[in-house]
């Protein structure tokens, strides 16, 4: 028992750290431009496609990753500076019939290109088998996007808190206006935010390629779980993203993996049977809800 | 006075020529679009009634894909039970709508803005897993219906009686839906748009007031989830999913936020553009994708909103 909540944990960690680099970028351009932008997931399967064509036609992984990072940054910079740009001043409505428009319009590129069929994404050689630890074996590939998820979330929080550009960045989250008046060019801050936060997803993508399927209509599943995590964490705020993604990771999994076999304890199988799986996909629209009840501006909110 | 006048000749003779619709059809030998010209009425009540929530009730609304497919799993359950009359079924579902956007908006209204957006998002998302997550319910391939509602003393196996009693439904509705935005209720409404807080001042329950005209739409979506069951022939999840949320606020953006006939007209484009671009392609979405962006960029209040700028 004790060594499947451990291993649980781990996948909910590495999970979390996954949802974290699609809400880093989703939350600072919500909590800077106060734009609702339903196409990050998008973004996310686009990195996901582009990695895992780099990936076979180099057979290299780490290329189909740098190649997915960079691709999608540089597509995230064109989508800015051509359309995105134009919504910042609009309400909330047009934002979310643009970016409706790009989810349709992505889907429908990527099947184009590619095909319907999923694509095989492979994870390096090397790492493919489990490795022994505390006593029991954990695949080695999850213990990399551990470690991937926890280098950028830490270079994240350097970016952030520690230079000048991070200084900028939190400033246009807590009053936009006011950072403007200061001398900071928000708009091309945000061209380069909005580049950054692509390159993440698309890094997400790739990295979780494996795990998942890599398929159309990927985006718009891990889109709702990584707006639930910003909403839970307080729109703008790179801490509340990171807490509230491991918050989300850790719940989900563990959830899935041990309420049915809670509630067995406590109820009949019957009723476990029916309930367990239901209550456990629901469990972190629960937990969404009742911070929202408690605390409506989240845990960490950016703006005083 | 005159151009209202003019403007209920014009209502009168599109809905003469609408209930004339499927005469012409059987006469073209396309029946096939009965059913087709069903799907659009009942979408476009589905839109009306989200319409009515954003539109003049000024909130933001993403989950109402839970209360249209919430309706059409309230018929399909009620008919597995054996309860197949549409006079006893279809009012059950207007009711468990109801009762649902009572809890879900109690609870979201104490947000606002983005907030509100986002917990009517998580409210849907609950419904729609804990459906897909039962066993009786059909799990991801959706709940069929044996047949169709009996609606004595009508026949609703035709197609064509289904279509009249969509189009009389939508007729109802929006005829119903004006005269509430008339009443001292939708003039407070209109108030609660312009100022909140003033409202609050002036002594209105403003919290009461949206929570009502959430309700009120959540209902109506659940009828037209209903009728859209005995179209399908089956409860499906997709209808639940929150892209079937963005398709109709789609719809009504696209139709005009706040517009008597935006949530129609919205509907009408949207899913007639989606038919007849299926004919000649197979990447519909790209070319809906980049008309859509073309509204946002040129028209920036909707179909409605351009044509009435035409007039001016």
């Amino acid at each position: 028992m004790t060594q499947l909540v451990l291993e649980q944990l781990l996948n909910g960690l590495q999970f979390g750290l996954m949802l974290f680099l699609i809400a880093s970028g989703l939350t600072l351009v919500f909590g800077i431009m106060d734009m609702i932008n339903l196409s990050h997931g998008s973004l996310y399967m686009g990195g996901a496609y582009l990695g895992a064509a780099a990936a076979q036609a180099s057979g290299s992984f780490v290329t189909g990753l740098l190649a997915a990072m960079l691709g999608m940054a540089v597509i995230g910079i064109v989508l800015e500076l051509l359309l995105l740009r134009k919504l910042y001043r609009r309400d909330h409505l047009t934002q979310v019939l643009a970016t409706f428009a790009l989810i349709l319009i992505a889907n429908d590129l990527v099947r184009m290109i590619w095909g319907p069929q999923p694509l095989l994404l492979n994870p390096p050689a090397a790492l493919a088998g489990p490795v022994e630890l505390f006593g029991f074996s954990y695949p080695a590939y999850r213990l990399l996007i551990i470690a991937v998820g926890l280098l950028v979330a830490l270079c994240l929080y350097v970016l952030v808190s520690h230079t000048r550009v991070g200084m900028w960045v939190r400033a246009g989250a807590a009053n936009r206006t006011m950072a403007e008046c200061m001398g900071v060019d928000v708009r091309w801050l945000f061209t380069g935010l909005f580049a950054l936060g692509a390159a993440l997803a698309a890094a997400a993508g790739t990295l979780l390629g494996p795990l998942l399927a890599v398929q159309v209509g990927m985006g718009e599943s891990i889109l709702i779980l990584a707006f639930v995590v910003i909403v839970i964490g307080g729109i703008g705020s790179i801490r509340g993203a990171l807490v509230g993604a491991l918050l989300v990771g850790i719940v989900d999994t563990l959830g899935r993996a041990l309420l049915p076999t809670l509630l067995r304890t406590v109820s009949s199988p019957e009723v476990a049977g029916h309930l367990g799986p239901a209550l456990a996909s629901i469990m972190i629209y629960l937990l969404m809800a009742a911070i929202l009840f408690w605390r409506p501006q989240g845990l960490f909110p950016a703006r005083a | 006075m005159n151009k209202s006048r003019r403007g209920n000749f014009v209502e009168a003779g599109v809905l003469l020529a609408a209930a004339g619709l499927p005469f012409i059809l059987l006469a073209l030998g396309e029946a096939f679009y009965i059913g087709f010209a069903t799907r659009l009425l009942i979408f476009a009540l589905a839109a009306t009634s989200l319409n009515f929530i954003v539109g003049y009730g000024g909130m933001v609304a993403f989950g109402h894909a839970a209360f249209f497919g919430g309706g059409a799993y309230v018929v399909a359950f009620l008919m597995q039970a054996g309860i197949v009359s549409a006079w006893i079924a279809w009012p059950l579902a207007i009711l468990a709508t109801v009762v649902a956007a009572l809890a879900i908006g109690a609870l979201s209204l104490r947000t606002r803005g983005v907030y509100f957006i986002m917990i009517t998002l998580a409210f849907a998302q609950m419904i729609y897993y804990s459906i897909i997550s039962l066993q009786s319910a059909g799990g991801d391939d959706g709940l069929p219906l044996a047949q169709r509602s009996t609606l004595a003393p009508l026949d609703l196996a035709s197609d064509t009686t289904l279509y009249w009693i969509a189009l009389a439904t939508l007729a109802i509705c929006l005829i119903a839906l004006r005269r509430l935005a008339r009443s001292p209720y939708g003039r407070a409404l209109a108030g609660l748009r312009q100022n909140e807080q003033r409202m609050e001042a002036l002594g209105f329950p403003v919290d009461r007031l949206k929570l009502v005209c959430f309700v009120i739409g959540a209902g109506v979506a659940g009828l037209a989830g209903a009728l859209l069951a005995n179209q399908e022939g089956l409860a499906s999840p997709n209808l639940l999913y929150w892209t079937q949320s963005g398709m109709l606020l789609v719809m009504v953006i696209l139709g005009g936020v706040g517009q008597r006939y935006g949530g129609v007209l919205g509907a009408l484009v949207l899913l007639g553009l989606e038919e007849a671009l299926g004919q000649i392609t197979e990447y519909t979405h790209l070319v809906i994708g980049l008309a859509l962006l073309a509204v946002v960029l040129f028209a920036p209040h909707g179909l409605a909103g351009l044509a009435r700028r035409r007039r001016a």
